[in-house]
């Protein structure tokens, strides 16, 4: 037990002897104070530094592909590679004989046809009723994990993430086994008597509203299980306390409460809702009409870059709203934390 | 007939009247957490309009005993009694007991006026009559100018406001406090104690308070529960408790104390004498004790009812001799811990009355101990 005991310190002592090396060696190799001091002659700080470089990032594969389909969003289509004429074009010699192709026609033309329009709706409709559905299942969810012991609460929540490890499109294509006419569903229900003859539910628009709610689920209940959880029990107490049926303390309190989760759950199950283009391709009807599945065609079948970009910026604009309420959410949340 | 005049007494202290009937009636409660008893058989009568204190360190049971009277625990076995009716079925939103919570539990979603109205709201008052109640409700705690801020945006001291003054709005029977001033600094704490009794007494409804403090126990209390492992271990007066404690534990718990452990040597019904091998002489009390007397006990002496001097004292009992080892200067009074021969070292405080000393005491110095033979109590184990 004893020699046990020392073999595990001299262990630990000879890692962090180790560390303590490769650290010394580090140093001598990467002159850390030759570059901080660098960098302070130039106003630089480490600590912006960090700052930096998640910005970078979002404006390498964010901001700068975004100018890139804003750009061919105004261009015209034309038959060649790329499938669309540049903005700025050199028509001779000189600087000054350039010309600009701006071509605003992508957007008029998505209000014009009704097709976009419709598609937009359907698919915002879509999305909200998913949403809808999502919280109402998943606040019953959160809500029990919440209140769980302990030592039960970190099991659960790893059963709501533990989709995660299988790919997305491997669960969305496991449905289509479940739901297709002889598949899994239809044959159990026929077992147990219930149905006579198979019922259509691969591509159905019930069957979008599944796959939405199902891959989803997890993105509700993470914000309304952090909520919920480090919610004040005793506020419930004080409400009983105070003459307040349970019922009543539970919509009065609990649910105020847990308007930011709420909120930030919604957000994040319906923005990539609304722009889905895996489920409904794959479980909903063929003639849906999704943004999302609009988007594809364009791009790919009509080979007509301006109007699919033209499309992806209208949903981004589209989306820009419940984006800004989500952010003020999460700023007032963040205030009446500090308090 | 003309009715029997009551004894003033009794208006005042209704608990030495045996005709009074008790408001609040815990009859043999014990509550079990699996295999741990947090409140083991308490039986307690609480009369009208008193301000009882429940005190005693963490873990002995004081809260979950208020947390039975507001109904957020079941008794496992025993019975409450609030005005007469059986608690046993009554969940919490049907008693007439409202409780003020250690952290406020103030509702942060609304601000200090719907946090006040929120239990007249659950009985569906007219919202004028609402409106009527929380600006006076408001007005008693002096909180007038703050009634459409968020508790957030509000001082400990005007959210311990806020809580009570939603505890109180619905005139509740019986208000529990759960350490209603644990949360303030001392100064505060202390000018709140005074509103707090001052309140208590204009309003007249029972309060029932529950605090480790022993300060704030004696300062707001009419008479205090001293409770230890779940159960009730004395009840008493501040004076009483601190004047007769009945054991070892009452008697520590309650300020500081010098403890001596002794045999009873000559036991009368107007005094008695104990034998304390740690003391020189005998100890001398100039009242009989009520206890059956047992093979050892204890003598308690207070510290301030010691008193010190450089020349021996001329009494033959009730007195020791020793050598100063400590001294603090607290400024209004000075602590000496004074090393006896038989080892054992007394605690003894001195007010300083005068700013030069005559006798001038010191570290090291031989100095004589005495107490008037009133001043020891006997108490058990």
């Amino acid at each position: 037990m004893k020699l046990e005991q020392q073999v595990r310190a001299s262990r630990v002592a000879g890692f962090s002897a180790a560390v303590q090396f490769i650290l010394q060696v580090f140093h001598y190799i990467v002159p850390y104070h030759w570059v901080a001091s660098r960098l302070a002659r130039w106003g630089v700080k480490g600590q912006r530094l960090v700052v930096a470089l998640p910005y970078l990032w979002l404006l390498l594969f964010f901001f700068i592909p975004f100018l890139i389909v804003l750009k061919i969003s105004f261009s015209l289509t034309q038959l060649s590679m790329p499938p669309y004429q540049p903005l700025v074009q050199w028509t001779g010699e000189q600087l000054n004989q350039l010309r600009l192709n701006i071509n605003p026609g992508n957007f008029q033309y998505l209000w014009q046809d009704s097709l976009y329009l419709d598609a937009f709706l359907n698919s915002i409709k879509v999305a909200g009723i998913a949403t809808l559905i999502t919280l109402l299942i998943g606040y019953p969810m959160a809500y029990a994990i919440a209140r769980s012991s302990v030592q039960w609460r970190g099991v659960l929540m790893m059963m709501v993430i533990l989709p995660f490890w299988t790919s997305f499109l491997l669960r969305v294509y496991a449905w289509i086994g479940i739901l297709k006419n002889n598949g899994l569903l239809n044959n159990f229900l026929l077992w147990l008597g219930v149905i006579d003859e198979p019922m259509v539910m691969l591509q159905t628009n019930f069957a979008v509203y599944l796959g939405i709610v199902y891959s989803y689920l997890p993105f509700m209940i993470m914000p309304l299980y952090a909520t919920l959880e480090k919610m004040d029990l005793t506020l419930l107490e004080a409400a009983k306390d105070l003459g307040c049926r349970p019922l009543r303390a539970f919509l009065t309190i609990t649910v105020p409460l847990s308007m930011p989760g709420i909120v930030a759950g919604c957000m994040l199950v319906f923005i990539p809702a609304v722009g889905e283009f895996v489920i409904p391709s794959l479980l909903g009807p063929s003639d849906s009409l999704m943004i999302g599945k609009v988007l594809w065609t364009e791009f790919f079948n009509n080979r007509d870059w301006p109007v699919a970009s033209a499309v992806a910026i209208a949903l981004l604009l589209v989306l820009v709203v419940p984006m800004v309420c989500f952010q003020r959410a999460q700023a007032r949340t963040a205030e009446a934390g500090e308090a | 007939m003309a009715p029997t005049p009551i004894d003033p007494v009794f208006v005042r202290e209704p608990w030495h009247d045996p005709k009074a009937e008790p408001y609040i009636r815990i009859e043999q409660v014990t509550k079990r957490f699996g295999e741990f008893v947090a409140v083991n058989e308490v039986s307690l009568n609480i009369y009208r309009s008193e301000l009882f204190c429940l005190l005693g360190g963490s873990g002995c049971g004081k809260t979950t005993l208020l947390r039975m009277l507001a109904g957020f625990e079941q008794p496992s076995s025993g019975k409450i009694f609030i005005d007469g009716v059986d608690m046993s079925d009554i969940p919490p939103y049907e008693r007439p007991v409202n409780m003020m919570f250690q952290s406020y539990a103030l509702f942060p979603h609304m601000t200090v006026e719907q946090n006040v109205g929120f239990g007249l709201k659950m009985e569906a008052k007219p919202k004028s009559e609402i409106a009527d109640r929380v600006a006076d409700m408001l007005k008693l705690v002096s909180m007038s100018q703050y009634g459409k801020r968020k508790p957030h945006q509000l001082s400990g001291g005007q959210r311990q406001r806020v809580a009570l003054a939603r505890a109180l709005i619905k005139q509740p029977k019986l208000l529990l406090l759960d350490e209603p001033l644990g949360a303030l600094d001392k100064k505060l704490r202390e000018h709140t104690q005074f509103e707090l009794v001052n309140l208590q007494e204009k309003l007249g409804v029972t309060f029932v308070v529950v605090t480790h403090d022993q300060e704030e126990a004696m300062t707001l209390a009419t008479r205090i529960g001293v409770m230890d492992h779940g159960r009730i271990v004395q009840v008493g007066t501040p004076k009483e408790i601190y004047e007769f404690p009945q054991s070892k534990f009452v008697a520590e718990f309650i300020g500081s104390v010098n403890v001596f452990e002794g045999q009873l040597i000559d036991d009368q019904s107007d005094h008695v004498r104990v034998a304390c091998p740690e003391l020189d002489c005998p100890v001398y009390i100039s009242h009989g004790i009520s206890s059956a007397p047992k093979a050892t006990l204890w003598v308690a002496i207070r510290p301030e009812k010691i008193e010190l001097s450089l020349v021996p004292p001329a009494q033959q009992e009730n007195w020791a001799r020793g050598v100063i080892k400590e001294i603090a200067y607290l400024g209004d009074l000075s602590v000496f811990l004074i090393r006896l021969n038989s080892g054992k070292t007394v605690r003894v405080t001195r007010p300083n009355r005068w700013r030069h000393e005559d006798e001038h005491m010191t570290w090291e110095q031989e100095v004589f101990l005495h107490w008037h033979d009133t001043s020891p109590v006997v108490v058990s184990a």
